[in-house]
């Protein structure tokens, strides 16, 4: 936004700031983005010729681990809502931490999905098991642009820039990263019921 | 010197700021400011002025209309004349002249780059990234985009994105050559056809980094309309300019994201080995391993947003000729709610009818029955549309300046073109239809040459307030009718050649007996095409002429009551000198009854306008 221009002095939009604004648009196309895979994932399932596979156990965990990350940044907004400086911190931190667990979690899972023989491409390789490597890499992709996000706003915090009076970044961060957890959790749901 | 310009300085595109009330953001400002003056480079390259990247887009946009329209010439040379020798063509196209002849392989390469540059690049990227970058922040009120850095990062990820579109023409096996749409399995095998292979992989390179653009831009312009419109602009007194671009830049945030998708799973088959879209294929000798994909599903995520499309290409243009139209017909533009409505409507209804570019992929008929009942309901909002821009012409007071020409163009191949449209959404006539000449004639009237009129008409009307000239309206007029008169030469008996069954993309005829009837025909619409292309440099020469030696221009020529009308003639970074003006009514109040002057613009409160008041207003007079 231009320098110059004072929120106040506008026409009520959404009672949004423009920034995060800009993020939940960016959120609706990376949803149309997973809508467009999923659906076509049942759209070729339903035509046939279309291979079984197992979903390694080791997904669930990295479920468990996102899951607690999502905590993690939901307790580091309460602490900066409470202006605790440190504990935003360390919540940033582990968030930061749980996030790069899940990561390698899934780069662990994508060799557990060769191991049954589970594969991406190649002559042996079927649609089905295809999407499963692509929903997750594409997820992984966001992800690592979350992890930055994070980064960013940790920065912030050590230079005290997160505060009560201060919440746009991290109040953006934590949409950000909740979004992603729970396109997580929905991608994760939808290859248990549909694999 | 941020706070004390006088306002000539800002007439003579220096950089003006506002003046504004916290110290602190004066001292921003400063910085800003100095940073703008010392280096040219962040003024006129990587400038974050919604201005500057508006006119970076249209001339960028510009130079792909001219590689475009030259592709079409070569195909059209081609198909007017299969007998001829092209050997005078030698010197650009080198080994693409094969033994006197268009290569084969060409052709396909040249038809897929036109369909290509001119739907992304031209009439996307060109129409609605200058229009909406530029018109955006200048009507609701804004001193510049809601993130002026997006806004440069959207405009040079167009500029990448050119770059290795560019590139492709000149590689060795050629552009990507599957068509504008890029069906597999033909893009996805390079042993298919030369143009499959590093010419495909740079389309789809190249396709990414635009659809980050759109991304970027579309989210701007969706923030700015909704947050930094200024007091009392409510989304009811918005120019229906803003609302079209508004409703673009959402269908583009939902519908490029699923191209992505489609794009990404084409890569994979490409160059992963994995089989969305191909099964069961055997070629040159050999059987491919891949098994289970299916082509129909890339059909499908390309046209869920490839119809979405062709409503990103045309609304731009709907919102500025409803402008132009109402401005130089003197009038209130004729039901301007339903126009909204329409709008509205057209775009939730542009997310349920892709299927009807499919009837022929062996869908269940009844699915096929809703698509096309769903298609045919676009000709109510559409024809709303219509009825209501005659209805602004009527007994209008009308000055045929060379934009209200290009708006009145328009409407008129909008409706010739839209009407063989209820013939296409017909499954059972689309059957018939489907791939001749016909469809090819059906949307370059409806989408491709209304939208081209649309972005002249813009040019024309916003020229004064982007370069501070006007540009020449002489030859705008010739520019017009040639265009005019050549575009309905081209495409009217199009029609006809399409009916004879002509299918399209087929490199000639001269094999079929059936077809050798209409081989005049062809020849006259070559000539016709060729001819309105080099129409085009009329307008070309104007543009860059005007830009130089224009006639000055006041600054509000047209007697328009929207904005931008109300900055400096050449308005500096910061649109306004001073305070933006707050906002008191409709855009549209032209010849109102009683008022002393023939418009009364958006920032007069009622209070100053007593005698043309109408009994609600008086109560509501400030």
């Amino acid at each position: 936004m231009n320098t110059s221009e004072l929120l106040v002095e506008k026409e009520e939009g959404l009672g949004l700031h423009p920034k995060r604004l800009v993020l939940i648009l960016l959120i609706f196309s990376i949803i149309m983005m997973f809508a467009a895979f999923t659906s076509g994932y049942i759209v070729r399932r339903d035509e046939g010729n279309w291979r079984e596979f197992d979903l390694p156990l080791s997904l669930l965990f990295n479920t468990i681990a996102i899951a607690l990350s999502s905590a993690a940044m939901q307790w580091a907004y309460y602490s900066a809502k409470h202006n605790e400086v440190k504990r935003t911190q360390l919540g940033l931190l582990l968030t930061l931490g749980l996030g790069i667990v899940f990561l390698f979690g899934q780069v662990h899972s994508w060799s557990d999905l060769v191991a049954g023989r589970t594969f991406f491409g190649g002559a042996d390789a079927n649609p089905s098991g295809s999407f499963v490597y692509v929903l997750m890499g594409v997820h992984a992709f966001h992800l690592i642009t979350g992890l930055i996000f994070v980064a960013v706003v940790l920065k912030r915090s050590l230079n005290y820039q997160v505060h009560s009076r201060a919440m746009l970044s991290i109040g953006n961060a934590s949409i950000y990263w909740h979004f992603l957890g729970g396109l997580w959790l929905y991608l994760y749901l939808f290859l248990l019921l549909n694999h | 010197m941020a706070t004390n310009l006088p306002a000539s300085a800002n007439a003579q595109g220096g950089i003006g700021t506002a003046p504004v009330p916290h110290t602190e953001h004066d001292e921003h400002l400063h910085e800003h400011d100095e940073h703008h003056d010392q280096h040219w480079m962040w003024k006129y390259v990587f400038s974050q002025d919604h201005k500057m990247i508006a006119r970076q887009f249209l001339i960028t946009g510009m130079f792909w209309a001219i590689v475009g329209g030259t592709l079409s010439s070569l195909f059209r040379l081609q198909l007017g004349w299969p007998e001829a020798t092209l050997d005078w063509l030698q010197p650009l196209l080198g080994k693409w002249i094969d033994g006197g002849k268009l290569s084969k392989e060409f052709y396909l390469a040249l038809v897929t780059m036109h369909g290509t540059i001119m739907v992304f690049f031209v009439l996307t990227a060109g129409l609605s990234g200058t229009f909406s970058n530029f018109l955006i922040p200048l009507q609701v009120g804004a001193r510049d985009m809601a993130s002026g850095f997006m806004n440069m990062l959207s405009y040079w990820f167009f500029f990448l994105s050119s770059i290795i579109m560019f590139v492709s023409l000149f590689l060795e096996t050629g552009p990507a050559a599957a068509g504008w749409t890029i069906y597999p399995p033909l893009s996805a095998l390079p042993q298919a056809i030369p143009g499959s292979g590093m010419g495909m992989t740079l389309w789809l390179v190249s396709m990414v980094f635009f659809i980050v653009s759109q991304l970027l831009g579309g989210v701007n312009y969706v923030t700015t309309v909704i947050n930094l419109r200024t007091r009392g602009l409510s989304m009811s007194k918005l120019p229906l300019t803003i609302w079209a671009f508004f409703l673009t830049a959402i269908l583009g945030i939902l519908s490029f994201p699923v191209l992505l998708s489609a794009a990404l799973l084409l890569v994979f088959d490409r160059s992963f080995g994995t089989s969305f879209f191909l099964s069961d294929i055997y070629i040159a000798g050999q059987a491919l391993h891949n098994q289970g994909g299916s082509p129909v599903l890339f059909q499908h995520l390309f046209w869920f947003l490839g119809h979405p499309e062709v409503y990103i290409v045309i609304m731009p243009a709907m919102g500025m000729v409803s402008e132009i139209l109402a401005t130089n017909a003197r009038k209130p533009i004729f039901g301007y709610r339903a126009m909204i409505g329409s709008l509205i409507g057209i775009s939730l209804l542009s997310f349920v009818v892709w299927a009807h570019h499919m009837f022929v992929t062996g869908m269940n008929p009844f699915l096929g029955s809703v698509f096309m009942f769903l298609t045919l309901i676009i000709a109510v909002p559409s024809g709303v549309k219509v009825f209501n821009w005659l209805a602004t012409l009527w007994r209008g007071n009308i000055r045929f300046t060379a934009a209200m020409l290009f708006a009145i163009g328009f409407v008129s191949l909008f409706i010739s073109g839209g009407l063989t449209g209820i013939i296409l959404g017909n499954a059972t006539l689309d059957i018939q239809m489907h791939n001749t000449y016909f469809v090819v004639a059906h949307f370059h009237l409806v989408m491709g040459s209304s939208a081209f009129f649309g972005l002249f008409a813009g040019v024309y009307h916003w020229f004064p307030k982007m370069f501070g000239r006007m540009m020449d309206e002489k030859l705008g007029y010739i520019h017009f009718w040639l265009t005019f008169i050549g575009v309905y030469l081209v495409f009217m008996p199009m029609h006809y050649v399409g009916i004879a069954g002509f299918p399209r993309r087929y490199y000639s005829w001269t094999g079929f007996d059936a077809f050798s009837q209409f081989a005049d025909l062809n020849k006259f619409i070559s000539a016709a095409a060729i001819l309105a292309f080099f129409a085009q440099f009329i307008f070309i020469f104007n543009f860059f002429y005007s830009i130089f030696r224009g006639r000055r221009a006041t600054q509000n020529p047209w007697n328009s009551t929207t904005l931008e009308w109300t900055t400096p003639i050449v308005p500096g970074h910061g649109n306004w000198p001073g305070e933006i003006p707050a906002v008191y009514r409709w855009p549209y109040d032209y010849s109102k009854p009683g008022s002393e002057t023939d418009f009364i613009p958006q920032n007069v409160p009622y209070s100053q306008t007593a005698s043309s008041n109408l009994p609600y207003e008086r109560e509501i007079e400030d």
